[in-house]
C-alpha cells in the first residue's frame, strides 16, 4: 500500500526521477530515468565505480545485471499498480560483448503481466541499438503471500 | 597442471579490488580446491526494497558473478581473464535485513575454452540459501589486470 501511494504521488508530480531516490542501489550504480510516452526508461551513464576490468575498461558484469534488473523493476513499478516492491524470482543474463566506458541504454519488455508474476525481457546497448551487449530475462513476484487475494 | 598449482591462488585477494567490487565492499572469506567463498556486507547503499530494507537483487547478482569468476581463478591456479557468457540466479528468499550475505562457488568443470560454475548464497545457514546460480565463462590467455 505504501508503495502504491508513493508511486501515485510521483506520477501526480511527474517525478520519474523520484524512483531513483526511492531505491538506494539504483542511486549507487548511478541509474537515471526518463519518461518515454507512459514508460520509464533507464539509462546508466558511465561511472568509474562500475568498472570490473580496468584494462579494457569494461563495466562489471554484475553492475550491468543490476542495471537491467532495476530497469525492469522501475518499468513494473510505473506500469503495474503494485502494492509492494517487485521481488525477483529468477534472473538470467547472456553477455554478448563487454560494456564499454560510455552510457548504456536499456529497453524492457513485459512479456506477461499476471496477478502474481511478471516476466520481462531486458536488452542493453551503447552506441547501436542493434548491437546489444547483454540480454536478460527475469521473473518477478508481484503480490504478497496471499495468492488468491482479489486485486483492488 | 593441477598438482603444480598452489592450494590457494595467491592472487585471489585481488578479485575484490576491481572498482565495482570495492564499491560493494566484497571480501574474500576462503578458498579451497576449486571453491571460493566471498562476503557481501549489508549496507544502506545496496538496498533495493526501501520499505522492508532488503538487499537489491542486482547486488546479489554482482556477488554471484564475482564469486563465480573467483572460483575460475582458483581452479585455474593463475590469473588469466575470463568473460561471463551467461549467468542465471534463482532467488529463494530475500536476505534478512541487516545480515551479510556469503556466496560459495565451485568451478566444477574447466575445459580448454569454457569454465562451468555453480554457486550458493546464504546468510547464517547454507541449507537455507538466499540464492543459487549457475554460470559459464569463456576462458582466455590474457592476464587479468591487477592493480
Amino acid at each position: 500500500m505504501e508503495l502504491f501511494k508513493k508511486i501515485s504521488e510521483l506520477k501526480a508530480n511527474n517525478d520519474f526521477e523520484g524512483l531513483v531516490e526511492l531505491v538506494p542501489y539504483a542511486k549507487t550504480i548511478g541509474i537515471e530515468t526518463s519518461l518515454v510516452g507512459d514508460n520509464i526508461v533507464s539509462t546508466l551513464p558511465f561511472l568509474s565505480s562500475n568498472i570490473g576490468n580496468h584494462a579494457i575498461p569494461a563495466l562489471h558484469g554484475g553492475a550491468v545485471a543490476g542495471f537491467m534488473e532495476n530497469a525492469a523493476i522501475f518499468h513494473l513499478m510505473w506500469t503495474a499498480k503494485l502494492q509492494q516492491m517487485p521481488k525477483v524470482i529468477d534472473f538470467s543474463i547472456d553477455y554478448l560483448r563487454s560494456g564499454q566506458a560510455t552510457t548504456s541504454y536499456s529497453q524492457c519488455e513485459i512479456i506477461r503481466l499476471g496477478r502474481r508474476v511478471a516476466l520481462c525481457n531486458i536488452k542493453v546497448w551503447q552506441a547501436d541499438i542493434d548491437k546489444p551487449f547483454a540480454l536478460a530475462r527475469a521473473h518477478f513476484l508481484l503480490s504478497s503471500n496471499e495468492p488468491f487475494n482479489k486485486e483492488s | 597442471m593441477k598438482n603444480s598449482k598452489p592450494a590457494v591462488n595467491p592472487l585471489l585477494c585481488k578479485v575484490n579490488q576491481t572498482p565495482h567490487a570495492t564499491i560493494l565492499k566484497l571480501e574474500l572469506v576462503s578458498a579451497k580446491d576449486d571453491t571460493v567463498t566471498l562476503k557481501l556486507p549489508f549496507s544502506e547503499h545496496i538496498i533495493g526494497d526501501p520499505f522492508k530494507r532488503l538487499i537489491h537483487g542486482g547486488a546479489i547478482t554482482t556477488l554471484m558473478d564475482t564469486v563465480c569468476g573467483a572460483a575460475v581463478f582458483q581452479a585455474q591456479g593463475n590469473f588469466q581473464s575470463m568473460a561471463t557468457l551467461d549467468l542465471r540466479v534463482d532467488h529463494m528468499r530475500p536476505a534478512d535485513s541487516g545480515l551479510d550475505v556469503f556466496a560459495i562457488a565451485e568451478c566444477y568443470r574447466l575445459t580448454n575454452t569454457v569454465a562451468f560454475i555453480r554457486a550458493t548464497a546464504y546468510t547464517d545457514n547454507i541449507d537455507e540459501p538466499v540464492a543459487t546460480a549457475v554460470a559459464s565463462f569463456m576462458r582466455s590467455n590474457v592476464e587479468f589486470p591487477i592493480q
